[in-house]
């Protein structure tokens, strides 16, 4: 990515619900407490969060197992 | 269908501490607190025999073992024992993130900065090398690795639910019901792991492993225990399953990429997608639900959770390190055999 990387769309963490309707007009049972609803719009696992957002935002990249 | 195993027996030591330890864990009672200060090694977090005895300790309060004394949970011999084994790996994991851990992050900041620590630097070397360049057998070794880990999922941080109160509280349990299954026992996490060995014919019992399972891996365990079963390193436990949560998701999801690669059967490939889902949520929970509630209630542990997280990042990179390291010796011994 070019520039300066923005900040993360972050999920909509969602309780008490059993079913969710996603984008694509498809119900969704929500099997857990807690959902992640993506937010980023990028997500393979839509209407779930899969940490897509993180990837868009990421930084350049370094190498293997450096951690900040 | 469940997969579920007796008390095993307790394991081989290889060597004097692990021997004291599987001793004074058979006789039980109150004998005298053996000394250990000779056998303690210099490079603890790679030292199998140190971290199998705290293993073996840290066991009696999980599973426990059929030819262990009932009594040697709580024994004073086999606490005494354990005290000291625990004192060295504590200060061992904090001489090893002294530098990162001391940051002064004010008790409102950590949040953000737990975010910053798990968010950067693209996708890890070790999920990358699966997803891609492992071999089968490779990756097979991988699952075998950290079956002492997966097979006990969670556990040791439901040890923390007691010490905790309010929203932190009721946010743990939220996220360790996940984990357990939601309610249900095929959904539960180690039991998905569980399946996964068994699909590709490895035993589903953690003592199975222990006599291959390398030494970083045992501390990484022996780490969570450590900081569950002392009130005053909940805050370490916290930080520390905050960091691990943030810093799964994306790993899983290219190790169930890797599994598909190789052709491995779907129980395995299952077990790391349901976590690209599940600890993307977690993620956010630990971090904001139960280690920003965590601080509001106890702002003066800020410096315990940076410690957590930051230890179970530094312990993550001595695993992945010495896993890789194991699997070149290993690929290099077979073609000198095989030449």
């Amino acid at each position: 990515m070019s520039g300066p990387a923005s900040e993360p769309v972050l999920p909509a963490l969602v309780r008490g619900v059993s079913v969710v309707v996603g984008s694509d007009g498809e119900a969704h049972l929500a099997e857990r407490p807690v959902v992640a609803l993506c937010r980023c719009d990028r997500s393979q696992r839509a209407p779930w969060c899969d940490n897509t957002h993180k990837l868009l935002g990421a930084a350049p990249r370094r190498s293997g197992t450096e951690r900040p | 269908m469940s997969i579920t195993s007796a008390p095993a027996a307790l394991p081989r030591p290889c060597g004097p501490l692990s021997q004291l330890a599987a001793a004074s864990i058979r006789v039980g009672g109150s004998g005298r607190v053996p000394d250990l200060d000779e056998h303690l090694p210099q490079h603890p977090l790679h030292d199998r025999d140190f971290q199998l005895a705290l293993w073996t300790l840290y066991e009696l309060h999980y599973r426990g073992f059929a030819d262990a004394a009932p009594e040697a949970e709580w024994s004073p011999a086999c606490l005494g024992l354990r005290a000291q084994l625990e004192s060295v790996l504590e200060a061992e994991l904090r001489r090893l993130t002294a530098g990162a851990a001391a940051t002064g992050v004010a008790a409102a900041d950590v949040p953000a900065h737990l975010v910053a620590l798990t968010d950067g630097g693209g996708p890890p070397a070790m999920a990358m090398w699966l997803r891609r360049e492992a071999t089968h057998e490779q990756f097979v070794d991988y699952l075998a690795q950290r079956a002492v880990y997966h097979l006990r999922e969670s556990d040791p941080q439901s040890f923390v639910l007691p010490r905790l109160e309010g929203p932190a509280k009721v946010a743990l349990a939220e996220l360790q019901y996940d984990e357990y299954g939601g309610g249900r026992p095929e959904r539960l996490h180690a039991h998905l792991y569980a399946r996964a060995l068994e699909s590709i014919g490895l035993p589903t019992h953690a003592g199975a492993y222990l006599d291959d399972v390398e030494a970083t891996m045992l501390a990484l365990v022996n780490t969570m225990s450590l900081f569950a079963l002392h009130r005053r390193l909940r805050g370490a436990a916290l930080g520390h399953l905050a960091a691990f949560e943030a810093t799964s998701s994306i790993p899983c999801r290219l190790v169930a990429l890797g599994a598909n690669r190789l052709g491995l059967p779907p129980e395995v490939a299952a077990y790391y997608e349901e976590h690209v889902e599940a600890d993307a949520v977690h993620e956010q929970v630990a971090i904001h639900d139960i280690c920003g509630a965590f601080l509001r209630h106890d702002p003066e542990c800020a410096d315990d959770v940076v410690f957590g997280a930051v230890t179970c990042l530094a312990v993550d990179d001595l695993v992945a390190d010495a896993f890789r390291a194991r699997s070149d010796a290993r690929l290099a011994a077979e073609t000198m055999v095989a030449s």
